[in-house]
């Protein structure tokens, strides 16, 4: 249990760090590291605690995809290093104490939810079905997730399609001045076009570019 | 070093929230980190829903955690995807330099 705990508090200062470094770092590929650094000790979390599978999924998806993302549109748009400091003119000051005091708010109004909590006598040994099955955690999420929840997948699957399709739309342009194929231009070509039988009369011969 | 609790889970959850809060107000730099304190505030719902799932011994928690993995995949390739097409158009994505619509 107190290997437990250094484990929980280990990963958590490292996640709650590199969540301010995010914000506060003045280069954008940095805060994309810390972005990365945070995932995965949250995902370390998760696997302590018990949900395997969640934590392998956000490292698969969050630092193998999004974060990637992320890393190849900030070196791509040419933002990564600011001169300036963080707050980048006068104006824009002004909205730093709104933010440190909307957030200690709703921070304190979180934490006043969270110890004021009581909980049930009897919450906690309820027939617990994660510890009576004797499955892993990736077997009953799966047990679930494909009978009960299978619309709502199916639904998240259309998500991602749709996401694809409107991500391609946005950064697709068309170039003028690039020779390119054109797929319909040539399978739709028909015996017409290229080939024609010419009438050749004898010692006259025939121009052919006419 | 008390035993670690639910609501040990919930702190966290609570304080990487709020940094998330933060970096939204306090970020005038460029909409990239604005994209990722949203990233910060959808991962502490999930840490919120990942422990009540496990201290609950519900698994209805990580089921929707799924799907808001899915949900913020398809927000972070749009989001970017738009910063890609804005950055093309006016050569800035600083963000008092946006204000065509003057809102």
């Amino acid at each position: 249990m107190i290997a437990h705990s250094i484990f929980f508090y280990t990963f958590s200062i490292i996640a709650i760090i590199s969540a301010i470094m995010v914000t506060v770092s003045k280069n954008t590929v940095h805060s994309v590291f810390f972005l990365i650094l945070d995932f995965i000790s949250i995902s370390c979390l998760f696997i302590m605690i018990g949900a395997e599978f969640l934590g392998m999924i956000m490292l698969i998806v969050y630092v193998g995809a999004v974060a990637v993302l992320f890393l190849f549109v900030v070196m791509m748009l040419n933002v990564a290093q600011q001169k300036n400091k963080w707050f980048a003119s006068e104006a824009s000051s002004k909205h730093i104490p709104v933010g440190l005091i909307i957030s200690t708010i709703i921070f304190v109004e979180l934490i006043i939810v969270i110890g004021g909590w009581k909980y049930k006598p009897d919450l906690f040994d309820i027939n617990n079905s994660l510890e009576l099955a004797k499955v892993s955690n990736t077997h009953s999420l799966g047990q679930i997730l494909y009978t009960d929840y299978i619309h709502i997948f199916q639904i998240s699957g259309m998500i991602l399609l749709v996401a694809m399709i409107g991500a391609i739309v946005l950064t697709f342009r068309k170039r003028v001045g690039v020779k390119t194929q054109s797929y319909i231009k040539q399978i739709s070509r028909e015996r017409s076009d290229g080939v024609s039988v010419l009438n050749v009369s004898s010692n006259k011969g025939v121009k052919i570019d006419d | 070093m008390t035993e670690i609790g639910l609501g040990h889970y919930l702190t966290l959850g609570a304080i990487i929230f709020s940094i998330g809060i933060i970096g939204i107000f306090l970020n005038r730099k460029n909409i990239i980190v604005i994209l990722m304190s949203i990233e910060l505030i959808l991962l502490a719902v999930n840490i919120n829903l990942v422990s009540f799932s496990i201290f609950l011994g519900d698994l209805t928690g990580q089921v929707f955690t799924l799907f808001i993995l899915t949900v913020a995949a398809a927000e972070a390739a749009i989001g970017l995807a738009i910063i890609v097409v804005y950055y093309r158009n006016s050569g800035t994505i600083r963000v008092e330099h946006i204000d065509e619509l003057k809102g």
